[in-house]
């Protein structure tokens, strides 16, 4: 119970909740390497989902992406970049984009090219060109799935954004990886609970940007479920 | 790239001689994390079928079962290996006690999923042929739902592997040891040999569970899934 106590204490000190290494600069340092990280492999992966998905080319490599992902041991990436690139955000960008991108590319692949035959149909009945079916029609329609992509990389970009601590860069690691250098249990506790919070907290937030996004006509399919049983099954 | 940095660069981040010297130390690491990886699983699936089960026999505890199990899978691996230490210490359980959890949260769902997806029909043809309940898990519901079970531990055995690298923070880690090496000599040759064992290891298992898949469920073959 004393380690309880010590994190209450640890997490309730108004002198942690101010300064450069307070709380507050932390998690605005680890909101910033996750933001930029999926925002960039955001801007990697969705063309090249959609793409693939519109094209049908290529979808091998989309389906089987995230689980090769899965493979990719991040810690080792930061650290190897980190001896090549030196100190800096790059060994940490270049590990987080790597983790983030499968699951955008899979996710944006399957959104498009699930959108059900008979509306694409339609849509090109109706005098429509290929790039305005995307963008008018499979685009909105494969907005869950993308979303739901979008959504699972930045939640695993947030808790992974705390190894930036360990090449030296801020964020929320730093208690933990601090703590656990000094032993000092309660910091290390009350980093992990607040790491863990930011994640459930993204998790949170971006479910209600994807119920703002996708449109009224298509919400509810079942994003996730939809995902999931696909690619499971594609793997 | 040009062909003639190619070399080069392959110079730069493997010293091959390093590699000679270290071929304990690295099969060690290797021989590590095979372990962690295999204890995880099986204390994984151990634990998670029970579960399953009683998820699917009572319907009530589904969505708390995965409700709790997907609130962990969002706690950062180093988070959750540090939460643990209070209670474990440094000692292997942290590492094993950390590795189970994320095994747990990806086989439980998988396994419920697999045996709700058993077409009801099938359930009642056993019913009527008289099979006891236990009877029809074992024999009917459990192997129709082995396609969905076996994703599972496929998902679960590759996300291991690479889990079992940040388990080098706690002082385990198998290849991750090689990082945590190279991280402190400046000095990349054990990073790429600890990168690319791991991947190979995720593909192996990987490769050995579609096989594996294959040979236990021959019916889904023509299936084209």
């Amino acid at each position: 119970m004393t380690v309880i106590n010590q994190v209450v204490t640890w997490l309730t000190d108004p002198a942690q909740w101010s300064g450069p290494d307070g709380i507050p600069v932390r998690t605005l340092q680890h909101l910033y390497y996750s933001l930029l990280a999926t925002a960039i492999a955001a801007a990697i992966a969705l063309p090249i989902g959609v793409f693939i998905g519109h094209t049908g080319r290529g979808a091998l490599i989309a389906v089987n992406l995230t689980n090769l992902g899965r493979a990719i041991p991040t810690l080792g990436i930061i650290i190897l970049v980190f001896t090549l690139a030196g100190f800096g955000i790059v060994p940490v960008l270049v590990a987080l984009v790597a983790l983030a991108v499968p699951p955008i590319v899979t996710n944006s692949y399957i959104g498009v090219r699930s959108v059900d035959r008979d509306v694409r149909e339609a849509a090109e009945g109706m005098g429509m060109r290929g790039r305005q079916v995307l963008w008018q029609v499979e685009l909105p329609v494969a907005m869950p799935l993308i979303m739901a992509g979008i959504r699972t990389s930045a939640v695993q970009v947030v808790a992974t954004a705390t190894l930036a601590a360990f090449v030296g860069l801020g964020g929320l690691g730093r208690y933990l990886i601090d703590g656990l250098s000094q032993r000092d249990l309660a910091q290390v506790v009350g980093g992990a609970i607040l790491v863990a919070v930011l994640a459930l907290l993204t998790e949170l937030v971006l479910g209600r940007v994807q119920a703002l996004v996708v449109s009224p006509g298509v919400a509810g399919r079942g994003a996730d479920a939809a995902v999931r049983a696909k690619v499971e099954k594609a793997a | 790239m040009t062909d003639s940095a190619a070399p080069v660069l392959a110079a730069e981040l493997i010293r091959w001689e390093w590699v000679g010297r270290h071929l304990d130390d690295i099969r060690d690491a290797l021989v590590q994390h095979v372990e962690l990886t295999g204890l995880a699983l099986l204390f994984g699936l151990l634990l998670a079928f029970p579960l399953a089960l009683s998820a699917v026999q009572w319907p009530r505890l589904y969505g708390p079962i995965l409700g709790v199990t997907g609130v962990l899978f969002t706690i950062p691996s180093l988070a959750l290996f540090i939460l643990l230490i209070p209670f474990t210490g440094l000692q292997i359980q942290t590492a094993l006690i950390g590795l189970t959890i994320y095994t747990l949260l990806i086989l439980v769902r998988n396994i419920v999923e697999g045996l709700r997806g058993v077409d009801n029909d099938v359930r009642e043809a056993a019913q009527a042929m008289g099979y006891t309940r236990a009877r029809q898990l074992f024999q009917v519901e459990l192997p129709l739902a082995l396609p969905v079970i076996i994703a599972g531990v496929r998902i679960a055995t590759v996300t291991t592997i690479g889990l079992v690298t940040v388990t080098a923070l706690i002082g385990w880690g198998g290849l991750g040891q090689l990082f945590i090496e190279g991280f402190t000599l400046n000095f990349s040759t054990p990073i790429v040999v600890g990168i690319v064992l791991s991947a190979l290891l995720a593909f192996t298992a990987d490769l050995l569970l579609v096989g594996l898949q294959h040979r236990l469920t021959p019916w889904a073959r023509s299936g084209g899934g």
